[in-house]
């Protein structure tokens, strides 16, 4: 590594200091670079729909309707979803770490078209500028599914503005995926075969195959809502004999599998932790990479269990109940796999490790009540409640942002080149896991007592339940906040990161701190297997304690 | 497939050969196969609309069959015929592109595009008659035709097809063609500013990925119509 190339003030040069001003990042076709504006597009969006979540949680704080109107209140559920779903969910791991390290971890320059990858994120950026348009216009209030004929008939809001933004973010996360799965296919270093790569590079490989069979059928689909609502197409007009189905059917064709694009990649993330902080191989590699492709093609045979009462009928609820009951199994091959990988292995509590933790836990009570909901008759009961709610927010917000703050405290040394403070991370990693557990368990609790969803006002008995719901909100906001502040914090005063701090194994550790602008030195050849810590820790002189005080 | 190996080239490097590839030849494999998974998009984004198109079918079969006896089925053949030449042109550009000859490439590719164009022109037509015959979808949509076999019986028995369903019909004749059509004008796009660089000499033996992406891209929207025609022209034409 003598061979770094040195800038004119004489630093070593990274991909960031290689070139400044606007244009140098507005223009830029380096992914890191990418991954950073997605970072910061992002995370806007994130406060965005948070803004709308802690109005929600407000509301719900009286059993009257006080403090917004009904219309207003459909509004803001509907722009909650809009927007966390499709402007910050579905991006936020491969957009950001996806676009970072995948290229690192296959040992490339590059992603396979770094152009196109700049093109998903102007992309990105015009349909978010078509939903703060949306928002800043009055705003939506289909729901974020878009359900017709309400969607195409009835309402008097900005449905074509909101339908057309998530169209053009479709796009950028169709490109995206292409562009990994074409990169994992053809820019692999050499040695680095398709059974030695990261598990994180299998999450993005199984996660772009969704992404690039799922979202054109949604896109479709809010085109002929949006040419429904502009010309008259009737494709799903009842009065010309259009069925709601469906619409319905369309629209979780992809809607589902999303799920799977928002979770995956969080599977992927932990993995890499598991191993790092238990200084052991995955238990169970191949399963591990089988269970991924698993979950994605099962993940788009079980869509219809989000229309067991709509009128499907009982054959067909029948089988999708049975199909949804055998996408758990890949699921729970993941987190046995994660716990057998930690069994005897020399565990440290570094805040990824914290993350990752919450994440085994908190996915698999949000699995285990996806199981509650695949069958007919508990969901008959519990079908448009808060214990739906409860249930995807531990599958979206427990599970994938758990593994998102994970995975940024994980790779933060590498992308920034600066420690983030240890002792606050873990506060900060505390905390969101209180926050997120008390604002959404109690939701098990109000859905099964019969507790609907999408009302702003509800009978007195809910309310001690709500109250504890919108206390635990309040936690969790703060405790996304910290790490914003501690992670701008140590750009400018942490201490500055080694390559590898956490002597993990990976190619991407391989690489400075922050790494230069084509990644590596010279061209990485691999001959190992992934996860080889048993190798990497009986080095003695490779073998230092990882550095987390 | 395992890694491709890095050959370091002793000569001088192309200046087509991007930063992130190592060979040409990973730079082309990796180019084709992101088309193939770009038409694979395609097909699903398609399949949207043919799923619905199959499911109302299903539903209102006899009305479908009035709508679509209701379209020029010359004009549709005769379409049908200008885009497989069109995917033979492209085809022979391909093969210019290969072989070098930049004034044959040139030419092959402006004969798409007058192809291309004269598809679009018979479509434009074909739309006018609909607006002509109030078969456009909305407000002024009117229908007042015949089930399918019913010519031939006396006008006390004869059955009319439900002006509701037909609309159907054209809503999704307007979207799938129309779909196809933007497919289509974004195709003689893409031929124009592949002409444009063939004409500064952009191409080579060595360097026509762009050509050859162009010319999946083109046949897949080819297929695209091989599919309508037949299923939105062609339905109860046996009677």
């Amino acid at each position: 590594m003598a061979t770094a190339v040195v800038t004119d003030s004489g630093e070593r040069e990274t991909y960031l200091n290689v070139a400044h001003g606007p244009k140098s990042w507005l223009l830029t076709v380096d992914h890191k670079r990418i991954a950073l504006l997605y970072l910061l597009s992002i995370t806007f969006f994130f406060f965005i729909g948070g803004f709308f979540a802690l109005l929600i949680r407000l509301e719900l704080l009286t059993p009257s309707g006080d403090l917004v109107q009904a219309d207003t209140y459909n509004k803001l559920f509907t722009m909650h979803g809009q927007v966390m779903v499709f402007f910050f969910l579905i991006p936020s791991v491969p957009a950001v770490l996806g676009n970072f390290l995948v290229p690192m971890m296959i040992g490339a320059k590059d992603l396979a078209f770094p152009r196109i990858n700049l093109l998903s994120w102007y992309l990105y950026i015009i349909g978010g500028v078509l939903m703060v348009y949306t928002i800043l216009n009055g705003g939506v209030d289909t729901g974020w599914t878009f359900y017709t004929p309400l969607s195409t008939e009835f309402l008097k809001t900005n449905v074509v503005s909101a339908a057309l933004a998530i169209f053009v973010a479709g796009f950028s996360s169709i490109l995206t995926g292409l562009n990994f799965i074409v990169t994992i296919h053809r820019m692999r270093a050499p040695g680095m075969t398709w059974n030695r790569l990261p598990l994180f590079v299998w999450a993005h490989y199984a996660t772009s195959i969704i992404q690039v069979l799922g979202t054109p059928v949604v896109a479709i689909t809010i085109v002929l809502v949006a040419l429904e609502r502009l010309f008259h197409l009737g494709v799903f007009n009842p009065a010309l004999g259009g069925d709601p189905l469906l619409f319905q059917h369309l629209f979780w064709f992809y809607s589902h599998p999303a799920v799977y694009i928002m979770i995956l990649p969080g599977m992927g993330i932990v993995s890499e932790i598991v191993c790092c902080f238990s200084r052991k191989r995955i238990f169970g590699y191949k399963a591990m990479t089988l269970a991924l492709v698993g979950i994605a093609v099962i993940g788009f045979l079980v869509w219809a269990h989000h229309m067991f009462v709509a009128g499907i009928s009982l054959y067909a609820a029948l089988a999708f109940s049975l199909l949804s009951y055998f996408v758990a199994v890949p699921s729970a091959i993941k987190v046995f796999n994660w716990t057998a990988t930690m069994y005897k292995g020399s565990i440290t509590y570094q805040t990824p490790m914290l993350y990752a933790f919450g994440f085994i836990g908190v996915f698999t009570i949000g699995g285990l009540t996806g199981l509650f909901l695949a069958s007919l008759g508990m969901d008959v009961h519990v079908h448009d409640t808060y214990f739906v709610i409860a249930h995807f927010h531990y599958i979206m917000v427990g599970g994938m942002v758990m593994a998102y703050l994970g995975g940024m405290h994980f790779w933060w040394p590498k992308i920034s080149g600066r420690m983030y403070p240890e002792s606050w991370g873990k506060l900060a990693a505390l905390i969101v896991f209180v926050g997120f557990n008390l604002t959404f368990f109690p939701q098990f609790i109000l859905g099964y007592m019969g507790m609907p969803r999408r009302y702003h006002s509800y009978p007195p008995e809910f309310q001690i339940l709500n109250v504890l719901s919108t206390a635990g909100a309040t936690i969790l906001a703060v405790g996304y906040l910290l790490p914003m502040v501690y992670f701008t914090w140590s750009m400018r005063y942490g201490r500055p990161a080694p390559s590898n701090p956490w002597n993990a194994a990976g190619l991407e550790w391989q690489a400075h701190s922050p790494p230069p602008t084509f990644n590596f030195d010279e061209q990485p050849v691999v001959t190992w297997e992934a996860y080889n810590y048993d190798e990497i820790d009986s080095i003695p002189e490779m073998g230092e304690v990882p550095v987390a005080r | 497939m395992p890694a491709s190996p890095v050959v370091v080239d002793e000569h001088a490097p192309n200046p087509a050969l991007q930063h992130q590839f190592a060979t040409e030849g990973q730079q082309k494999n990796a180019a084709s196969l992101g088309m193939w998974v770009f038409l694979a998009q395609e097909v699903m984004f398609f399949g949207g609309m043919f799923c619905a198109y199959l499911i109302y079918r299903y539903k209102y079969f006899a009305d479908f069959g009035s709508g679509s006896q209701q379209l020029n089925v010359t004009l549709g053949a005769i379409n049908t015929a200008v885009l497989i030449c069109s995917s033979l042109t492209v085809v022979l550009s391909v093969r210019a592109a290969q072989l070098g000859k930049r004034k044959a490439l040139i030419g092959w590719l402006l004969l798409t595009i007058v192809l291309g164009f004269a598809f679009l022109g018979i479509k434009a037509d074909e739309y006018a008659e609909k607006f002509e015959k109030h078969h456009v979808p909305g407000p002024n949509f009117s229908y007042h035709e015949l089930l399918p076999g019913q010519a031939n019986l006396p006008p006390a028995e004869r059955q009319y097809a439900n002006p509701r369903h037909a609309e159907m019909y054209f809503s999704l004749y307007f979207a799938m063609t129309g779909m196809h059509a933007l497919h289509m004008i974004i195709g003689v796009g893409i031929f124009g500013f592949l002409a444009f660089m063939a004409w500064r000499g952009k191409y080579t033996p060595e360097y026509y990925t762009p050509v050859e992406n162009a010319g999946l891209y083109w046949h897949f929207v080819d297929i695209v119509w091989i599919y309508l025609f037949p299923l939105l022209y062609l339905i109860d034409r046996h009677r």
